[in-house]
């Protein structure tokens, strides 16, 4: 038998809303299969968002879910996390949502340590919105608002959750189905922020505007790009150019948020 | 060469995006106006590649 995806999506909403082609679906069934995986009862779990294309996800998902204000997916999963500790919290959305309307959020949840899976999709735009230029677009690159290039240098999304204080941070592509699923198991059992960056095509905003011929084409930029941080290690810094690393770039232990919290609480109230 | 599995495609989910086509390593699939259908049916070998990268949730592969 076939794996059965739609035990885990609402009656009646499929076909979704994605633009022919765009790889939020392949992410979204990686993360069925993750939390799957992982044996997360629906109850039990909750999945946040903001607002944005891949913001759309927990409008599919048949779980606790939370479509919140623009950028703010990180705050409002923060307070779920704290009123309910026992429960999976996991993110969702875009990397105009995550990193650049909610950079503050994003950064401030890596900084907690807030035991949460934030699942980052990357497409370089804003796909919703009518395809501004991002955070992350890379320069040089076109888009609804940079109609002669982007003159600003882009984010490297997972270095900005390390250097914030993720203590979990992967990164993989659209392309790489089964291991943005591997990456989502692995972010769901860490005790602490995991950040899992899914770079993703965007063929209606992005796609067009900058030659990419078709879906196809993109798909194959994103299996070109991605090196394995272990192969990286035998690489030149020649043959790195223009290469995205992906796997697991970041693991350590460091005391959890919720935990450091209810520790306060038990000395004062001990007191 | 026997089919190794069933490939169900869901018209109705279907936008035609062609990734499966491309990247299925033995040519199944193929194009039919807007929407996948199966073409060589023998060829398959289960590898499943279709079924994951579809992001319309049309394909599913019944391993035989």
């Amino acid at each position: 038998m076939a794996y059965d995806y739609e035990k885990s999506i609402r009656p009646g909403k499929l076909p979704h809303i994605w633009c022919p082609g765009c790889g939020h679906g392949i992410v979204m069934k990686g993360l069925i299969r993750a939390m799957d995986t992982c044996g997360l009862e629906k109850n039990n779990t909750a999945i946040v968002s903001g607002i944005g294309c891949a913001s759309r996800m927990p409008g599919y998902l048949d779980f606790n879910t939370l479509h919140t204000a623009h950028g703010r997916a990180a705050a409002f999963a923060t307070g779920v996390k704290m009123a309910k500790p026992e429960m999976t919290v996991i993110c969702c959305g875009g990397d105009g949502d995550g990193a650049a309307i909610g950079g503050n959020h994003f950064i401030h949840a890596c900084r907690r340590n807030i035991d949460m899976t934030y699942v980052l999709l990357n497409n370089y735009i804003y796909g919703m919105t009518g395809g501004q230029f991002s955070s992350s677009t890379p320069p040089g690159h076109l888009a609804s608002t940079t109609p002669y290039g982007n003159p600003d240098p882009a984010f490297d999304l997972a270095k900005l959750a390390i250097g914030a204080g993720a203590t979990f941070v992967a990164r993989t592509t659209a392309f790489h189905a089964t291991q943005i699923d591997k990456l989502i198991v692995e972010g769901i059992k860490h005790k602490g922020m995991a950040v899992i960056e899914i770079l993703d095509d965007c063929p209606t905003t992005y796609g067009r505007r900058n030659k990419f011929r078709s879906v196809v084409d993109m798909m194959k930029r994103l299996k070109d790009i991605a090196v394995p941080v272990t192969a990286a290690a035998k690489m030149t810094a020649e043959q790195l150019e223009g290469k995205t690393l992906t796997g697991v770039l970041h693991k350590e232990d460091r005391p959890e948020y919720c935990e450091t919290y209810a520790k306060i609480i038990a000395r004062v109230q001990g007191a | 060469m026997s089919a190794k599995a069933e490939i169900e495609i869901i018209d109705a989910y279907c936008k035609g995006c062609s990734i499966c086509v491309e990247f299925c390593p033995t040519k199944v699939l193929e194009m039919d106006a807007f929407v996948v259908k199966v073409v060589n049916a023998d060829a398959c070998i289960a590898c499943n590649q279709c079924e994951l990268r579809c992001p319309d949730f049309a394909i599913k592969v019944h391993k035989l």
